[in-house]
């Protein structure tokens, strides 16, 4: 076909709106600023209460905690910014890692090894629900509740009740969970670099925006010519990479891993994502804000240890933040919409 | 069938169609349709709903494929596997509703899917902002390239997608009814920025229900008829007469029938209805037998105070009275107790359920009067529809079938008749002819004026300043959110209601 | 013309599958069709099947209700703790009755009220009331219920006559109630309206919040008598009886052909889904077939639900074009 691009030549403009412009991003990191608030809020009041909340092992034992709820998060993430859901991480997280085990258990395959087999599995998984998501168009709730049961039950069957040892994996495996640069185990650190080099695609490449539009509005996307299946594709596999990836840190981590690891996290995983203020209903929040959401479910658990009240508690606290978080961005979003509405006509 | 006029055009045409067909599944939307488009050319696209306009502009914006035919861009062929292969090619659309992205900002929505580019593939924001400021300057506008998309006015919408269109120096300019919602001077301005580019060498495609638009903007005008061309002409050489003769195939009937009714007692009254930033203190009355139309600009509140006298939205102060009674604030369903019915302005939204049957959307309204204790009975339910499809000639297959593969007239009929039913004493319509083809257009008006003969009290919303002067005994005007101006039939002119409208009338008192 | 869809729908071919799933495990299986196995069978879908009522009426009118099993988790742990402290069984169930329908209150309000979705509303309260169910009874499990109500709730127990337990004959009632109510009511029009086009229901003045509202205390109210049939059918009243078994009772509604995206779908095709999933599972233990098959089958099953109706309309228009294009 013939087609003449033609490319647009900004006309070089004055910056006096940018001033405008880091206020606008200021409003819409208010968000992520309110959940950061509240977790230093929390640190700091567990730490007064007890200072040994916040000595060398409780740091790490903070950093590695949240590590891969953090990481699921930023996958999530990703899936829900497109106005879609993908319930199956948790089955995937336990497959993977359980797959990982199987494989290396007995041998010396380097951690890198096991990493790639996580993260190819976990894509193939994300493959499977993005295709049918994408390309058979059925609602992705239903679509990954069915992926969830399906690979849940192929990891039970493969397990057959067996576990992976601790005693079997290769150290170089195992160094993976407990070793670390500087004092900063590598946990953190992957998870970190992974939220950054996400955060970063979203924001500033052509794929990551065409992400928002078509959770923000799926026919403009289409009218738009933005390629939706691709893309929606690409966001599950993503998911399921991250989560793979995810399920390989978790053998490394805690060595021992049965079939049944990382069951139901799926809701958490939401949760999380849902408290750092990605709307459930897409196109609107960020990585950043997920990953501080599922920072703060942790570090609540932790917390409670700490200040030794029931664990019985945790379940119930987290059920109230996530009510709490997605009532209060309702209710800001009304007060500022009712106020436009007031000031259109004085 | 009419004569078309030949064209001898020696130059190339940017953008020709050549018998284009396309169907969707056993319906045929476009059989052996051709359209040539110039550079520099405004061309209109006429036609009734469902003459295959719709599926034209969408196959000319790579959304559909063709069944047949060829695409040509200047004169060589082309194929568009999707919206953005068109929009590569120079083509822009806008469409009568218009698709942004509500969470991202206006600069995010003008250049989605071609964002200036740095290093790395990056985004380039600081360009994209730049850019967006320019445009919105060249077309002399105050937003701000940061704004979300979200709680733009319509108007602002239309801005915003031909800002996109001038972004990419688009040759071919498609407008699917862009003038439907917006003001009479944000038409003018639409209509400068559209001539200029025009004036540039872009070809415009322009569609229109306002067939004095087509006249006015436009060189050429082809007709389209239950998907088949019909003419070319130079419009010079028409009148509207032979357009409307075209599009119909028949010599239509007078278009504004209104008949004279006795007035009877007030049935609606509405008293310093107020909803803040929306509209303020604003008091009418309907009679019985009386049409009473509410006039002014798109956003003037209109649609907005019927919205709160019917109790769908609810209103911060101000009472409502239907025969003498006080309404329950926010409650439609008091209000439909009363008598109250109201045909809304958006019919795919809120007038409809598109995947309900039509004797189901018939019925939606009476489903306690359709049986005993809650019951619905089948042969009721089907009974209403029949009555009422039969006595607003509807046209359509079967009863069961989906009230959505109607034509958009017919399906305002399906609305009207779902109002009707419920017998109401005080009928109020919104837009009650907008987006529908002129043949239905007029039966709306026949059946709106002999309502009101039977003593229906009838209060309409309309942006059709020709179809306000017809049809009402009294034009209310509106500006900004409050009552103006009451004009009787017999004062009330095109100045008159655009004077008031447009807020330079001296304010006369409101009722 | 009509399309390939209006000869068969998705919930007459569960119903069909159902039956076939039912002879094949008669010629196939040796006392499949006991019918202490059928009562067994049947029994042990009654909370889903129970909840499964409500929650038709729910994914109909485009609403979803993911905490009904923390709900049944909640009242099973009131139950227990109640029991424990020495009140009368007579009383617990009216407590228990009370706060599902207060659960089901505040989702219905954050639902109708505040304005939120659905979804994100339900996962909050799903983990907000398992979270209760724990703090009311921790990890301790309380047995000894008294023996009338737990012989009631038994699949031994059957009405005189038939093989059908108490639990699942109350279910029959109000299953014919509630496809009673979805498909000959006002109120059944009402909830299709709502599912399909809600701006045009409010418009048509239906009480669209207030509708909303009551389905969610309803199913609340379904949840926690389920969290006592199934305290009292297993004996033990635990903080995590039921977990997870929302997604069990959403993945049956589904596969009886109910559109998650509201609007669509019938009572029948529904207590097919329940039925369905039941008989299966219940085939397969018969054949000793590993419980993960049962699992990866159901997922299966609810993918094929969503696919294959969406499959049969595709070819249908598919062949449609091909008929048109044939002049």
């Amino acid at each position: 076909m013939s087609a003449t691009v033609q490319k647009t030549d900004p006309a070089p403009a004055a910056g006096d709106e940018r001033s405008a412009r880091s206020f606008v991003d200021l409003v819409f990191r208010a968000r992520e600023l309110s959940i950061g608030g509240a977790l230093v809020l929390l640190i700091l009041c567990t730490w007064i209460a007890n200072p040994g909340f916040l000595d060398d092992q409780g740091v790490e034992d903070l950093l590695l905690n949240s590590s891969i709820l953090v990481l699921l998060a930023v996958g999530q993430s990703v899936v829900v910014i497109t106005r879609n859901i993908d319930l199956s991480v948790g089955s995937v997280v336990g497959l993977t890692a359980f797959a990982c085990g199987d494989f290396v258990s007995g041998t010396d395959h380097s951690a890198f090894v096991v990493v790639l087999l996580g993260i190819a599995l976990g894509t193939a998984c994300g493959l499977v629900s993005g295709l049918l998501v994408s390309f058979g168009k059925v609602p992705a709730l239903v679509v990954t509740l069915g992926m969830l049961y399906v690979i849940q039950g192929l990891d039970y069957w493969w397990a057959g009740g067996e576990q992976i040892n601790a005693a079997n994996l290769p150290d170089d495996v195992l160094s993976l969970g407990t070793g670390d640069v500087l004092g900063i185990p590598y946990l953190p650190l992957i998870t970190a670099a992974v939220l950054a080099g996400t955060a970063y695609y979203l924001r500033s490449y052509t794929g990551g925006r065409e992400l928002y539009a078509i959770g923000s509005n799926p026919e403009a996307a289409r009218l738009a010519g933005i390629p939706i299946r691709r893309r929606v594709l690409g966001a599950y596999a993503f998911s399921g990479a991250i989560a793979g990836f995810a399920g390989a840190l978790w053998l490394a981590r805690f060595g021992t891993v049965v079939a049944d690891a990382a069951n139901g996290w799926e809701l958490t995983v939401v949760s999380a994502v849902v408290v750092g203020g990605v709307a459930i209903t897409g196109g609107v929040g960020s990585v950043w804000g997920a990953a501080l959401g599922a920072a703060l479910l942790t570090t609540i658990g932790s917390a409670l240890v700490v200040l030794k009240v029931s664990s019985f508690w945790q379940q119930a606290i987290t059920g109230v933040l996530l009510l709490a978080a997605i009532t209060t961005d309702r209710i800001v979003q009304r007060r500022t919409t009712s106020a436009l509405r007031k000031r259109r006509r004085p | 069938m009419p004569t078309a006029t030949v064209l001898t055009m020696t130059e190339v045409p940017v953008l020709a169609a050549r018998g284009l067909s396309k169907s969707f599944g056993a319906v045929r939307a476009l059989q052996d349709v051709s359209l040539t488009l110039h550079a520099g050319e405004a061309h209109a696209l006429a036609g009734e709903n469902g003459a295959g306009k719709s599926t034209l502009i969408k196959i000319l914006a790579g959304v559909h494929r063709p069944d047949a035919g060829r695409l040509l861009l200047d004169d060589a062929p082309v194929s568009f596997h999707g919206p953005a292969d068109a929009r590569d090619a120079g083509i822009a659309v806008i469409y009568q509703e218009p698709t942004l992205f509500p969470d991202l900002s206006i600069a995010e929505n003008i250049f989605m899917g071609r964002q200036p580019r740095r290093t790395l593939r990056r985004i380039d924001r600081a360009s994209v902002h730049d850019a967006t400021a320019a445009l919105m300057r060249r077309l002399g506008v105050d937003l701000g390239p940061d704004r979300p998309a979200r709680g733009l006015s319509i108007a602002d919408q239309q801005i915003v997608e031909i800002a996109k269109a001038l972004s990419f120096d688009a040759r071919v300019l498609i407008m699917d009814e862009p003038t439907a919602a917006l003001t009479g001077s944000e038409t003018a301005r639409l209509f400068a920025v559209v001539e200029a580019l025009r004036a540039e060498g872009a070809a415009v495609l322009f569609i229109s229900h306002r067939l004095e638009e087509v006249f006015r903007l436009c060189r050429r005008v082809t007709t389209l008829r239950d998907g088949r061309w019909i003419a070319t002409d130079e419009v010079a050489a028409l009148t509207e007469d032979d357009l409307v003769r075209r599009m119909v195939g028949r010599d239509l009937d007078e278009l504004y029938p209104k008949q004279d009714a006795e007035l009877g007692e007030t049935a609606l009254s509405v008293r310093r209805l107020t909803r803040e930033g929306v509209f303020h203190d604003v008091s009418f009355d309907v009679r019985r037998g009386e049409i009473v139309a509410l006039a002014g600009l798109v956003g003037a509140g209109r649609s907005e105070v019927v919205q709160a006298a019917f109790g769908v939205d609810t209103p911060d102060a101000g009472e409502v009275h239907v025969a003498g009674r006080p309404l329950r604030r926010g409650s439609p369903t008091a209000a439909m107790d009363a008598g109250v019915a109201l045909v809304p302005e958006d019919r795919r939204q809120r007038g409809l359920v598109m995947e309900m049957s039509i004797e189901r959307n018939i019925g939606l309204t009476g489903l306690g009067s359709l049986g005993s204790a809650g019951l619905v009975k089948r042969t009721l339910e089907r009974g209403r529809a029949a009555d009422w499809a039969a006595k607003l000639r509807l046209k359509y297959g079967r009863l069961t079938d989906d009230v959505g593969v109607l034509s958009g007239g017919n399906q305002q009929k399906v609305v009207l008749a779902k109002w009707l039913a419920t017998e109401p004493s005080v009928l109020i319509v919104d837009e009650p002819t907008r987006g529908i083809d002129v043949g239905t257009k007029a039966e709306v008006h026949r059946l709106l004026s002999e309502l009101a003969a039977g003593g229906l009290a009838v209060l309409m919303v309309s942006s059709d300043l020709p179809e306000v002067l017809g049809m009402a005994d009294r034009v209310l005007v509106m500006h900004e959110g409050r009552l103006v101006a009451e004009i009787p039939r017999a004062e009330a002119t095109e100045e008159s209601v655009m004077t008031a409208a447009t807020g330079r009338g001296a304010k006369e008192a409101a009722a | 013309m009509k399309s390939l869809g209006t000869y068969l729908r998705w919930d007459t071919a569960v119903g069909i599958l159902l039956i076939a799933v039912f002879l094949a495990g008669t010629s196939s299986t040796d006392g499949f069709a006991s019918t202490g196995n059928m009562s067994a069978a049947l029994n042990d879908t009654a909370e889903i099947a129970l909840i499964a009522l409500p929650m038709t009426l729910l994914v109909v009118a485009g609403q979803v209700d993911l905490s009904v099993a923390s709900m049944l988790g909640l009242s099973s742990a009131l139950a227990g703790s109640l029991w424990d402290a020495g009140y009368a069984f007579e009383l617990i169930v009216p407590v228990c009755l009370l706060a599902g329908a207060a659960g089901g209150l505040l989702n219905g309000w954050l639902v109708t009220r505040v304005g939120l979705p659905p979804l994100a509303v339900t996962i909050g309260t799903l983990t907000l009331y398992r979270g209760l169910a724990s703090v009311v009874l921790g990890d301790k499990a309380v047995a000894g219920f008294p023996d009338t109500y737990s012989r009631w709730a038994s699949s031994t127990e059957t009405v005189p006559g038939t093989f059908v337990p108490y639990p699942i004959a109350l279910f029959a009632v109000l299953a014919v109630l509630a496809a009673v109510l979805l498909h000959m009511t006002g109120f059944g029009r009402s909830l299709y309206a709502i599912g399909a086009q809600e701006d045009a229901a409010w418009f048509a003045g239906i009480r669209v919040k207030r509708i909303k509202l009551a389905l969610f205390v309803v199913s609340g109210l379904m949840a926690s008598f389920a969290g006592i049939v199934y305290t009292l059918r297993y004996g033990s009243a635990r903080a995590d009886n039921g977990l997870g078994l929302e997604l069990v009772v959403i993945a049956s509604v589904l596969l009886g052909g109910v559109d998650f995206n509201g609007g669509k779908g019938t009572l029948g095709g529904a207590v097919a889904g329940v039925l369905l999933i039941g008989l299966l599972n219940n085939l397969l233990t018969l054949n000793d077939v590993a419980n993960e098959i049962r699992v990866i089958v159901t997922g299966l099953l609810l993918i094929a639900s969503v696919l294959a109706p969406r499959a049969v309309s595709a070819l249908a228009e598919r062949r449609s074009r091909r008929l048109a294009a044939a002049p």
